[in-house]
């Protein structure tokens, strides 16, 4: 069944197609870290995919489209931030809100744009890494994106665990009345993790629409935004197990796209849903016996806060 | 400064009063939005709000089409509302919406071409089983699993879609259409049609349905123990525990009769206004829904009028969208709009606005 399949290309298609995910649950982790449930995820990486688009589009450079993507994000989750900090609305019904919104505003942007070809964000000149046998081609030639990713999990998990930033965020998020007490802004705090998570998303999103698909059409995130937040359930609230994660679920949807190109016998509409089952699939496990997903999660997450006192 | 000070207890007035207020920032804010597309704000908001009932040229038209439209929203809506109220959280309903199409569709298939009054019955019945189902997975997993729903079936969407697609190519396939996607026209076939029961006013059976579930809905939440459970459930968790509620029976209750109503929006669009199974004769209506549910306030009376301006959108979008060449897009990104304004207008209930000086904290 894997004939005509190159594992070396398999691992590389593998490492693009988990950029976006990895990013946006990454941001989210952050987000549920803080004590904010936002389920708007898929919403923002869609107005980042498109925003993104279009300012790579209209300036010509692929950098700025990532800014452009980031920010168009950002824009959103600030309305999602100012609703559940200050308006103190429920969280879920916001963040279905937001992804709602969302597609409509991305498809309304997007009107003229479909169709063109976005300026090509270039592979990273690693040198002579890129002649390795094997690894030359399954890891050492990609774009920047997929390493900056990386480092970004990376940076995450030092500033959570190491970082009295990250000390103070976590409180925030297991015991907002505690910290509260302490002296520490937990709504500005919340805020702000609301913005980081809308960045990531928006990048994770212009990363969708300006290297792996690269255009744009209606609807492109595909619910990658979903797989994102049950990544972060996946992950136990853990960044490397979120990159863990991204890596299987990008390697699945890459597998199942491999098999439909090779002509696979099994049908296409079985093979396109596999990824959707295979997250449920993992959600069961982890939420069931040992695993508990439901012990690891920060104790205020989804509560909202407000000062009495 | 402005201060925010809790009520005792929700503002009475302001429960009633928010959702107008909501829809009123909403043509603004939508008005603005219009602008920027170079359209004149004015005209398209009388456009999509008025001229569907008013207008002497398209009224005759579109006024059918406010029922139309209207009754699966608010089929859907009433179950999502019980699950919302009880802190449950079916955001899958478009799958199950699918599957009810399927399902109702296939049972009607399958005897084709046998002429039976009953076949239009056992349909509608195939069909609410199959919204049922699909609702089933999420409870089940969420009661034996502790998974959480809201993950679960809106992922389901995405698989519901692709056995769509799968039905539409492969077994509903109409074997006489030439190979073209997509099955039978069941409107055109006698026992299976969903038709239009009083000529001009767009009622059909899923009208119908709708009005008893608007009226089954108040009945189970004024009158009945589990609407009286769903209410004390979502209010006070702690007090439904202590009183003996089974946070089991509640997710499988609420999923499972949310369920059952999407199926049945689901087969009767199929069989009606819809026609034929086709991979994208959905239209988001499960998803609209939840914003339905919203702007009734949970409440069966609110969503039976909610349902009816969601679909006074609908239709006047395409108006506007024919009229003034205002894109389809754009009367999303309106909708979703409204769902903001909703959310946030609902401080007022909560919240006193206060102007306050600052203190020393």
């Amino acid at each position: 069944m894997f004939g005509g399949i190159d594992p070396a290309l398999l691992i590389a298609a593998l490492m693009v197609n988990s950029v976006p995910i990895m990013l946006a649950a990454t941001g989210e982790l952050v987000v549920e870290k803080a004590g904010v449930l936002n389920l708007g995820v898929e919403g923002m990486m869609i107005m980042g995919a498109i925003c993104g688009f279009v300012t790579a589009v209209v300036t010509g450079n692929p950098y700025f489209g990532f800014v452009g993507g980031a920010l168009g994000a950002v824009a959103l989750s600030a309305v999602f931030g100012v609703l559940t900090q200050v308006l103190q609305t429920n969280q879920v019904a916001t963040g279905l809100a937001l992804t709602l919104f969302g597609l409509g505003l991305s498809s309304l942007i997007g009107q003229s744009y479909v169709g063109i070809k976005p300026p090509a964000t270039g592979d990273l000149a690693l040198g002579p890494l890129a002649d390795i046998p094997f690894l030359g081609v399954a890891v050492f030639s990609h774009d920047w994106m997929v390493y900056a990713s990386i480092l970004l999990v990376a940076g995450v998990w030092w500033v959570l665990k190491y970082s009295r930033m990250g000390l103070v965020l976590r409180a925030v998020g297991e015991s907002h009345e505690a910290a509260h007490a302490l002296g520490y802004k937990v709504t500005r705090i919340r805020f702000l993790a609301v913005l980081f998570g809308g960045a990531l998303a928006g990048l994770g999103g212009a990363y969708v629409s300006l290297v792996r698909v690269p255009q744009w059409t209606d609807g492109i995130t595909a619910g990658a935004g979903w797989i994102a937040l049950a990544i972060v359930v996946f992950a136990s609230w853990k960044p490397w197990r979120v990159l863990a994660g991204a890596y299987l679920f990008g390697g699945i949807s890459v597998l199942q796209l491999n098999l439909q190109a090779a002509g696979s016998a099994i049908p296409v509409e079985y093979l396109s849903m596999a990824p959707y089952l295979i997250t449920i699939l993992v959600l069961v496990i982890m939420s069931s016996g040992r695993g508990k997903a439901a012990l690891a999660a920060p104790a205020c997450l989804g509560q909202n806060f407000h000062a009495s006192r | 400064m402005l201060r925010l000070e809790k009520r005792a207890s929700p503002s009475v007035f302001w429960e009633r009063a928010s959702p107008f207020l909501a829809v009123a920032l909403t043509m603004v804010a939508g008005g603005i939005m219009f602008w920027i597309l170079g359209k004149n704000p004015f005209e398209a908001i009388r456009t999509i709000f008025w001229d569907p009932l008013f207008n002497d040229q398209f009224a005759a038209y579109s006024r059918p089409q406010l029922l139309v439209k209207a009754a699966p929203l608010i089929l859907i809506a009433i179950g999502l509302s019980l699950g919302f109220r009880a802190g449950i959280w079916n955001i899958g309903a478009e799958g199950q919406y699918i599957m009810g199409a399927i399902f109702g569709a296939a049972a009607g298939l399958a005897v084709y071409p046998v002429e039976s009054r009953l076949i239009f019955p056992v349909m509608i019945v195939a069909g609410a089983f199959g919204g049922f189902l699909w609702a089933m997975i999420p409870a089940l997993l969420k009661t034996v699993f502790r998974t959480n729903e809201i993950l679960v079936s809106l992922l389901l969407v995405y698989v519901a879609q692709n056995i769509l697609a799968m039905m539409a190519l492969g077994a509903l396939r109409n074997p006489e259409g030439g190979g073209f996607p997509g099955s039978r026209n069941l409107s055109q076939i006698p026992s299976m049609a969903n038709p239009e029961l009083v000529a001009g006013t767009g009622m059909h059976w899923g009208v119908v349905a709708a009005f008893m579930a608007v009226i089954a809905g108040y009945i189970l939440l004024q009158r009945h123990i589990l609407g009286f459970q769903i209410k004390l459930a979502g209010q006070a968790p702690k007090a439904a525990r202590f009183a003996g509620v089974s946070p089991a029976r509640l997710v499988v209750m609420c999923l499972g009769i949310s369920g059952v109503l999407a199926g049945l929006a689901g087969v009767f669009e199929v069989t009606g206004p819809a026609g034929q199974i086709s991979i994208d004769f959905n239209v988001g209506y499960g998803f609209t829904a939840i914003i339905v549910a919203f702007l009734g306030r949970l409440n069966p009376v609110g969503i039976l009028f909610a349902g009816l301006l969601m679909a006074l959108t609908y239709i006047g979008g395409e108006l506007a969208q024919l009229m003034l060449g205002l894109p389809s897009a754009a009367i999303q990104a309106f909708q979703g709009m409204l769902l903001f304004f909703l959310l946030g207008t609902d401080l007022l209930t909560n919240f006193r606005v206060r102007l306050a000086k600052r203190e020393v904290a």
